[in-house]
């Protein structure tokens, strides 16, 4: 329980800053709004306010801080009006709903479980010829490499129109951009990781004849293992993310990213923030889930954990 | 009556080709170790002790000359499971218990799983270990460690074992006792042992025949046959006997030295 502490400073470190800044960030909009229900504000045209910083503002008009954090479309939500949206748009509303976060984020699930599945199976395999023959080496782990260089953003747009030109729409578009940002780490991870055996275990084997076969499944593949597990937790939150950009450009109706842009365009930043968070959380249970099975299969292996 | 000998080096030489120009591990090295020898390689680093060890395992291929292990080329010999090599760290698979660590080659060899846990529980006896083969390596001292690799070694009844510093990771009092369980279990199941070193003391306890090397070239400076008895209680080292052996060792190490 020693790890909560810090964990817990870091949460509240952040949360103060977050409170913090809500009140220049929204105060230009929340004097706007005052002047217009009646009240006293210094300086008194929305011209002259823009002159003056919102640090400034909130000192020259102290009534207007609390109502900062009210706002109906601030520029910055407060942390309590995310919660708020959260839980309301997560128990509140039946999970079939449109307006239901669950509903959106199984929208997402879906195409990332998928992507990330397609993913590390490919990126086990490009990693297992990378490993045995030289010219997967020479050939494929530079392109491996150059595939993330190529900005996702500008890429997804491109393979959902192609596929669905092709006739694949739904779930699996999504998932190849997931699989696409979620092979690489795995890729790396498991090259390392069946590389990882030295010259004096790899001389045990051959002391004892050992054929190419044997000593993968004896020796490489076990050796990967704890660098698999450490592959997967990079890769299953890029696969979120691939996902999540794969429905942003491509004018989604549901989803995490859709819900995003929705918040965006019609300028409710409190639906983009709490989708955010949402999304975020997501991410840190997958992570987590994984961490799960690693831990029980390392000690099943009987590994010390590091 | 002549034997043939287990072990039959004529004329070896190994060249290693680096960046910095050919590098002559082994010159002109001519052996003869027969059955039931235990052989110490000494010499500084660089000497070609363990490139030796490993030709004779068929891990190195020489650039010329000739080396039989049983009658056989390396490789043939290595096929026919003539040997059993430890090397300086014990390797155990951490993911494997003691017992599926000696298992290992075992599987690799095709035995039967009757026989294998029968030859399990053998070696674990002679290394002294019985009752570990639950274990994972992590639980046990690195002694220990070392001895289970030597149990892996002997797991498939080679006659010849190899052993590249094996105790070289080691605490001076561990080694003192690895080395006297290892000349028991030498007694017991009269193997040929070539043993790679670079402590007098240690090569000089153990051995009946003392090679010593020295480097650049690689090469042996002198062979020395213990006249030490067979049985050798610790304090055998404190006699005269061993003390001019250790001395002969030295002067051999010396002038190896001086040549350079």
């Amino acid at each position: 329980m020693k790890s909560i502490l810090p964990v817990l400073t870091v949460i509240a470190a952040v949360l103060l800053i977050w409170v913090v800044a809500v009140v220049p960030m929204n105060v230009h909009l929340t004097a706007d709004q005052a002047q217009r229900d009646g009240a006293l504000v210094m300086p008194d045209t929305p011209i002259a306010r823009k002159e003056v910083s919102g640090f400034v503002l909130a000192l020259k008009n102290p009534h207007l801080v609390p109502l900062t954090y009210f706002g109906k479309r601030p520029n910055l939500p407060s942390p309590h009006q995310v919660a708020a949206e959260m839980f309301n748009t997560i128990f509140g509303k039946k999970i079939t709903s449109k307006r239901s976060l669950v509903y959106h984020g199984w929208v997402t699930l879906a195409p990332t479980l998928l992507g990330f599945v397609i993913g590390t199976f490919l990126g086990v395999l490009l990693a297992v010829g990378i490993v045995f023959s030289r010219v997967m080496d020479k050939s494929v782990m530079p392109w491996a490499i150059v595939s993330q260089t190529i900005p996702i953003l500008a890429l997804a747009p491109m393979i959902i129109v192609v596929l669905g030109a092709a006739g694949v729409h739904g779930v699996l578009p999504k998932s190849v951009i997931a699989a696409y940002l979620s092979f690489f780490p795995v890729v790396v991870g498991m090259v390392k990781g069946l590389r990882s055996p030295d010259h004096m275990q790899l001389d045990l084997l051959r002391t004892y004849s050992t054929n190419n076969n044997q000593g993968f499944w004896k020796l490489r593949l076990p050796s990967s293992t704890p660098y698999l597990f450490a592959s997967l937790k990079i890769g299953i939150s890029a696969s979120l993310i691939g996902t999540i950009v794969a429905e942003l450009p491509t004018g989604a109706k549901a989803g995490f990213g859709a819900r995003m842009l929705v918040g965006d365009q019609y300028g409710q930043p409190i639906l983009s923030w709490a989708a955010l968070f949402a999304a975020a959380l997501t991410a840190a249970a997958l992570v987590g889930i994984i961490s799960l099975i690693e831990r029980g299969t390392l000690r099943k292996m009987g590994m010390k954990l590091a | 009556m002549t034997q043939n000998p287990t072990i039959e080096a004529k004329g070896l030489h190994l060249t290693f080709e680096t960046n910095d120009g050919p590098v002559h591990a082994l010159q002109d090295v001519n052996l003869e170790i027969n059955k039931g020898d235990f052989v110490s390689f000494i010499g500084p680093s660089g000497c070609g002790k363990t490139t030796f060890l490993r030709c004779i395992a068929g891990l190195e291929a020489p650039t010329s000359g000739e080396i039989y292990v049983n009658r056989m080329t390396p490789d043939e010999a290595r096929r026919a499971r003539a040997y059993g090599y430890v090397f300086q760290a014990a390797g155990l698979y951490q993911w494997r218990t003691i017992g599926g660590n000696i298992r290992l080659p075992l599987e690799i060899m095709g035995f039967s799983k009757s026989e294998m846990s029968e030859r399990v529980d053998r070696v674990l006896d002679l290394v002294d270990l019985s009752g570990f083969d639950k274990k994972f390596p992590w639980q046990l001292s690195g002694g220990m460690q070392q001895r289970a690799s030597i149990a892996r070694a002997l797991a498939f009844d080679a006659d010849i074992l190899l052993m590249d510093e094996p105790f070289g990771a080691l605490d001076e009092i561990v080694r003192d006792h690895l080395n006297e369980q290892l000349l028991q279990l030498w007694a017991r199941t009269q193997k040929t042992i070539g043993f790679v070193t670079h402590s007098i003391p240690e090569a000089v306890y153990l051995s009946t025949k003392i090679v010593v090397m020295s480097p650049r070239p690689g090469r042996i400076s002198d062979v020395i046959e213990s006249t030490l008895p067979k049985e050798r209680p610790l304090e055998i080292r404190d006699s005269p006997e061993f003390i001019a052996i250790a001395q002969r060792v030295r002067d051999g190490l010396r002038a190896g030295h001086a040549h350079v």
